[in-house]
C-alpha cells in the first residue's frame, strides 16, 4: 500500500482528487435538474454532441480553454436548433432528428480526432483523464462549479416552478426563457469540465445517476438537488481510492461507483424502492 | 371563508376580498375581449373572439372538442400570444402576465408526481408577487396559511401532492390562485374525472368565490351541469357563437349548431 500513500503525495493525485469532488458535486447538484426537467436522453445527445464541436474547433483554431468552449456550443446549438428545425420541416419527430444528427456529427468528430490527436489523445476525449489535469484546468473546474451551483441556487424559485410546470410558469411570471438560456449554458460548462474527468461518453452518468439516486431518496426539491451533489462527490471520491489501487479507469470507475449508488437507493429506498413497492403490494 | 378587508365597489357590485391588501383597486373590474384572433403555425385555433364582462361571475367556456377553448384560456393567461386583438383588464391592456390572473391547468396537464408538498405548491402563488430575489416574509407565510383555510387543506399542507384526491388537487390549485391574490381564474376543465361529492364541493366553491368578486372562467364539458353552475356561457367553435347569461343563451338550437355537423 505503500506506492498508493506515495502516489497520494503526488500534486497529480491531490489535484484528481480535488477535481472528483468538485466535478462530483457540481455535476451531482445538476443532475438533480436533468432528473426533474425529465431530460436524462437529451442530455446525453448534448454530451456526444460536443465531441465534433470540439474537434472542429481543434482543427480550426487548435485546442485552448475558449475554442473547446466555442466549438462545444456551436455543436450543441447545432444539433438542439437543427433538430427542431428537421422535425418541423419533415415528419420526423424530434427525438428521432436528434438521434440522427448527432451520431451522425460524433462519428464525423472521432475522425477528425483521429487525424488531429494520437491514439491517448483521443481516449482522453473519450473516457477522461482526471490525473492529466493541470492547474488551470482545476482552477477552470472550480470556478465552473461555483457558477453552476451558486445559479442553480440562486434561481431555485423559479426554478421549481418552471421544473414542475413547464408549460405554465409563464403564467406565474417566471422568466421561462431567462432560465432556458442560463441552465443550457450551465448545462454546457459543467459537460466541458467533466468531460476532463470522465469524457464525453460517459458524463451522461455523472450528470444524471446521482439526482435519479436523491429523488428516489427524498420528496424535497432541496434535498434532491443537494443530495445530488453530495452522492455525486462522494461517488467521485470512493472511485478515486478504488481505481488506483484495482488499476481501473478513474472515469469508468466513478460511472459504475455512483451505478452502484443509484442501485442501493433503486432497491432499499424506504419509499420509492423497489423492496417498499413489492411489500405495498 | 375568512377575510381581512372589505371594500365596496361601485364598478362590480360587489363586497371584494383584498387578501393581500396594497393592491390598488379601480373601479371598473371588467374583462374586455376584443377581436382575440389566435392560430397555430397555419392552422386558425380561434377568430374574431368578442366578449365582456366583470368580476363576480363564472363563465362556461363550452364548445365541441378542438373548439379552442383552451387555446381561448391561455391566451387569456398569456401563455400564447395572439396573432390580433386585445384583452384589457380594468381598462388597462394587459402586456405580460400578472397575479391578478391565475391560470389553472388541466389535471391530466400536471405532473402529479413532481415532488412537491401541498404548501410547496400554494407557496408557488406567492412568486409574482416576489419576484427572483424579494425574501418570503411573513406576510406570505400568513397569505398561504389562509389559502390553504380557504380550500380546507390545512391538515393536508405536508402532503405530496401525488398523494391527493382529484378533488384536493383542484383545491390545491385553486388555493394557490388565491395565494396569488388573483381576480381572474382560468380553469381549464376543473370538474373532469372528479366523483360527485367532489364536483358538488367544487360548485359550492365556486359560488363562494364568485360572491366575493372574482371572475371565473372554466371550459367545461357536461352541458347538463351548465345551468346549475355558471352563470353566463361562451359558446364556441373556431368562432364565438353566442355569449351571455345562461337562461338567455344556454338553448337548445344553440347547443345543436355548436355541436353538430
Amino acid at each position: 500500500m505503500t506506492t498508493f500513500t506515495d502516489f497520494l503525495s503526488e500534486p497529480i493525485a491531490k489535484r484528481a482528487l480535488l477535481a472528483c469532488a468538485l466535478l462530483g458535486f457540481s455535476n451531482g447538484f445538476m443532475s438533480a435538474f436533468v432528473v426533474l426537467r425529465k431530460s436524462a436522453l437529451k442530455m446525453g445527445t448534448l454530451s456526444h454532441g460536443l465531441l465534433p464541436g470540439i474537434a472542429l474547433a481543434v482543427l480550426l483554431v487548435g485546442l485552448t480553454a475558449w475554442s473547446a468552449l466555442a466549438g462545444a456550443l456551436f455543436a450543441a446549438l447545432f444539433i438542439g436548433l437543427g433538430s427542431i428545425f428537421m422535425s418541423r420541416t419533415s415528419r420526423l419527430d424530434q427525438d428521432t432528428s436528434m438521434a440522427i444528427l448527432y451520431t451522425t456529427a460524433f462519428a464525423g468528430g472521432l475522425i477528425l480526432l483521429q487525424h488531429v490527436a494520437t491514439r491517448q489523445k483521443l481516449d482522453e476525449w473519450l473516457f477522461g483523464s482526471i490525473a492529466g489535469m493541470s492547474d488551470s484546468d482545476l482552477w477552470v473546474a472550480f470556478g465552473t462549479s461555483v457558477i453552476a451551483v451558486l445559479t442553480l441556487t440562486a434561481l431555485q424559485r423559479p426554478l421549481l416552478i418552471y421544473l414542475f410546470e413547464p408549460n405554465v410558469a409563464a403564467s406565474l411570471g417566471v422568466p421561462v426563457r431567462l432560465l432556458n438560456y442560463s441552465l443550457f449554458g450551465i448545462m454546457i460548462l459543467l459537460l466541458l469540465s467533466s468531460l476532463q474527468a470522465v469524457g464525453c461518453i460517459l458524463s451522461v452518468g455523472l450528470m444524471v445517476t446521482p439526482g435519479a439516486a436523491a429523488y428516489l431518496l427524498s420528496d424535497n426539491p432541496r434535498l434532491i438537488f443537494l443530495g445530488g451533489g453530495i452522492i455525486g462527490a462522494f461517488g467521485s471520491v470512493v472511485a478515486f481510492f478504488l481505481s488506483y489501487p484495482l488499476g481501473w479507469s478513474i472515469g469508468s470507475t466513478i460511472v459504475l461507483v455512483l451505478g452502484l449508488i443509484f442501485l442501493v437507493a433503486y432497491i432499499f429506498s424506504p419509499r420509492y424502492g423497489v423492496l417498499a413497492h413489492l411489500k405495498r403490494r | 371563508m375568512e377575510v381581512t378587508a372589505h371594500q365596496h365597489h361601485p364598478g362590480c357590485g360587489h363586497v371584494h376580498v383584498c387578501w393581500g391588501g396594497g393592491d390598488a383597486h379601480a373601479h371598473h373590474h371588467r374583462l374586455e375581449v376584443s377581436n382575440l384572433t389566435v392560430s397555430y403555425r397555419e392552422v386558425l385555433a380561434l377568430e374574431d373572439i368578442n366578449f365582456s364582462t366583470e368580476c363576480g361571475r363564472s363563465i362556461a367556456l363550452i364548445g365541441p372538442n378542438g373548439a379552442g377553448k383552451s387555446t381561448l384560456l391561455k391566451a387569456l393567461a398569456h401563455l400564447i400570444t395572439p396573432d390580433r386583438g386585445q384583452v384589457l383588464w380594468k381598462g388597462l391592456r394587459m402586456e405580460k402576465s400578472s397575479h391578478e390572473i391565475a391560470y389553472l391547468p388541466q389535471r391530466g396537464d400536471v405532473d402529479w408526481n413532481f415532488p412537491i408538498t401541498v404548501r410547496g405548491l400554494v407557496e408557488m402563488g406567492r412568486y409574482p408577487n416576489l419576484g427572483l430575489w424579494k425574501p418570503y416574509s411573513r406576510h406570505d407565510a400568513e397569505i398561504v396559511e389562509r389559502a390553504l383555510a380557504a380550500m380546507e387543506l390545512l391538515d393536508l399542507q405536508k402532503r405530496q401532492i401525488s398523494a391527493l384526491s382529484g378533488g384536493q388537487q383542484q383545491r390545491t390549485f385553486i388555493a394557490r390562485a388565491l395565494a396569488q391574490e388573483a381576480h381572474v381564474l382560468l380553469l381549464d376543465e376543473p370538474f373532469t374525472g372528479l366523483d360527485k361529492p367532489s364536483q358538488q364541493s367544487l360548485h359550492r366553491l365556486f359560488r363562494e368565490l364568485t360572491k366575493e368578486g372574482r371572475l371565473l372562467i372554466a371550459s367545461h364539458h357536461d352541458l347538463q351541469s351548465v345551468p346549475e353552475i355558471f352563470d353566463d356561457i361562451l359558446l364556441l367553435k373556431r368562432k364565438q357563437l353566442a355569449f351571455g347569461p345562461v337562461k338567455e343563451q344556454f338553448t337548445e338550437a344553440r347547443i345543436k349548431e355548436a355541436y353538430e355537423s
